[in-house]
């Protein structure tokens, strides 16, 4: 099935349709999507390195899924989710860039609100974009259905670009999606950051 | 999730929002002993409520938080009401069913739980309020004990539907009349503890929380009871001062009024004599603990 959708920065409006009713298909092994257009994952890796580069608050919002060191490939992964933070945050110019780490600890409804300047929370994570000014992301280590929510609301009511390092099969709600992450799939986008260093227009 | 698993990963604990930090700290996950005398002093697993102002379902919930033996391998099982608002803060896994279904729900999850964990202690806990337990549930309560499903079922009894505005429910008094009942309960109180001990249940209280010492004993029974015999059953009152037009400093003296030998909530506890047992193993297994505790302590001290 091909469509004409495509899943792009916001504000979609207050109820974006979830890109799977609109035939956006997710990738197989190897693969990632960007806009909803499959993709080979390496230059899925080049896109979001750009997108990091160029955004004036890059920012990684990582979920209890890594924030947690239940197992051992958990905490794995949260030592290279800190490096892809420390890498994008040198390489990215300091004077007009500020790169940001924002953990969604949970996704209860919290009262009376959330914190927008220590977290993030799938309930209303619109608030932290605005506050923090955050104009790219990347979720990763947050379970499914959270995620989604997370990703149509800010699809829905923000401009913020997004991206899901998934550890399953990818989101459809995100404009760029890898699958299957490991701690050497973040690892390897540290390193398309630092390759593309200066190489990339920063904002205005 | 048990113990060893709550645990910040090192290189994302800076970023992690305090009350995570204190959880992990300075909770008393794992710790056999723990009670009502922690708060204060330790992380509780509850963080701001959002209850009215002073509403003793607060009182409640923070000293069977602090009192559950084994909060790290504990399942709740919530239902529709206000307690369920208050779920969303507490630090221990929950679950919230469709409004009555809360007995079924921990039905199966007791089952699985002991399928899928069959060396370790898994224990469920349902709490929910009286609209919920004995009317609209009831079918799910009652049928459960029937089965000697094995699991605590706690009551929070503020006789009347509070979360919707104040509907009569089976726990309301006979001529009670309330805000959307206007025309006066006309039945008696329904007699729910002496019902569960008929269908079953091991161990049954009635009780207030205005004692934390024995809002701690009787939950850890409760527990305890449940995990080795059967069905148990508490029902407390904790009144709905917004209902029956209370401050929110009043609902201590309420629950004080209401508890004495003549009133509703006189103490009430049933004991099967299976129960009795192992209660008594128990207490005499504690006691051990604590003489032992004491000479060590003397030896230090010597
Ligand atoms: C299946 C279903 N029926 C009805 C309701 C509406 N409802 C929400 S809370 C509530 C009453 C709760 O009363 P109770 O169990 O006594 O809890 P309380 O709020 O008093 O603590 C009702 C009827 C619902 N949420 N779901
Ligand atoms: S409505 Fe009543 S029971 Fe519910 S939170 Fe308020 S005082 Fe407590
Ligand atoms: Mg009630």
């Amino acid at each position: 099935m091909t469509t004409s959708y495509k899943v792009m920065p916001g504000p979609e409006h207050f109820l974006p349709p979830s890109a799977s009713s609109m035939g956006v298909r997710l990738p197989d092994p190897g693969q990632a999507h960007i806009h909803g257009t499959i993709v080979p994952e390496e230059e899925a890796m080049e896109q979001a390195a750009r997108q990091f580069l160029s955004a004036k608050v890059p920012t990684i919002f990582p979920g209890p899924l890594v924030l947690w060191a239940w197992n051992e490939k958990a905490a794995k992964k949260a030592k290279a989710i800190r490096h892809l933070y420390e890498t994008i945050k040198e390489c990215v110019d300091s004077k007009i860039q500020q790169a940001m780490l924002i953990p969604m600890p949970d996704y209860r409804p919290k009262y009376p609100k959330i914190n927008p300047e220590v977290e993030i929370n799938p309930n209303h994570p619109n608030l932290t974009i605005w506050h923090n000014k955050i104009d790219a992301c990347m979720f990763v280590g947050v379970h499914c259905h959270q995620a989604n929510l997370s990703l149509k609301i800010i699809r829905g009511g923000t401009s913020c670009y997004t991206v899901a390092m998934c550890a399953q099969a990818g989101h459809e709600d995100a404009m760029l999606s890898f699958r299957d992450a490991t701690a050497e799939k973040i690892d390897r986008l540290a390193d398309w950051v630092k390759k593309l260093k200066g190489s990339v227009p920063p904002p205005d | 999730m048990s113990k060893e698993r709550i645990k910040i990963a090192e290189e994302l604990y800076d970023i992690m929002p305090p009350e995570y930090q204190d959880l992990v700290k300075r909770a008393t996950y794992g710790n056999e002993t723990r009670g009502w005398k922690d708060i204060g002093t330790a992380k509780e697993l509850i963080e701001e409520h959002s209850l009215c102002a002073g509403c003793p379902e607060s009182m409640a919930f923070r000293y069977i938080l602090a009192s559950l033996p084994n909060p790290e391998d504990t399942v709740m099982v919530g239902s529709t009401g206000c307690t369920s608002l208050v779920f969303p803060h507490v630090a221990v896994h929950n679950i919230h069913s469709l409004f009555g279904n809360q007995n079924a729900i921990a039905s199966g999850l007791k089952r699985a739980l002991s399928v899928r964990f069959p060396d370790r202690t898994k224990d469920v806990v349902v709490l929910a309020g009286d609209g919920a337990t004995v009317d609209i549930g009831l079918d799910m309560t009652l049928q459960a004990w029937f089965r000697q499903e094995k699991f605590t079922t706690i009551c929070f009894d503020n006789e009347l539907y509070a979360n919707t505005g104040g509907q009569e429910s089976g726990l309301m008094q006979k001529g009670f009349v309330a805000k959307m009942a206007p025309v006066g309960k006309s039945f008696e109180k329904v007699r729910l503890p002496e019902i569960a001990r008929e269908s079953g249940c091991h161990y049954v209280v009635q009780c207030t929380v205005s004692k934390p010492n024995l809002v701690e004993k009787i939950i850890k029974n409760a527990i305890y009871v449940a995990r080795e015999i059967g069905p148990t059953y508490l029902q407390i009152y904790t009144p709905c001062i917004l209902e029956i037009g209370k401050n929110s400093m009043e609902g201590l003296q309420e629950m004080r009024d209401s508890e004495k030998p003549t009133e509703r909530f006189a103490f009430k506890e049933f004991v099967s004599e299976p129960a009795k047992e192992l209660l008594a193993e128990r207490a005499a297994k504690e006691k051990e603990r604590k003489a032992e505790a004491k000479k060590q302590l003397a030896g230090q001290t010597a």
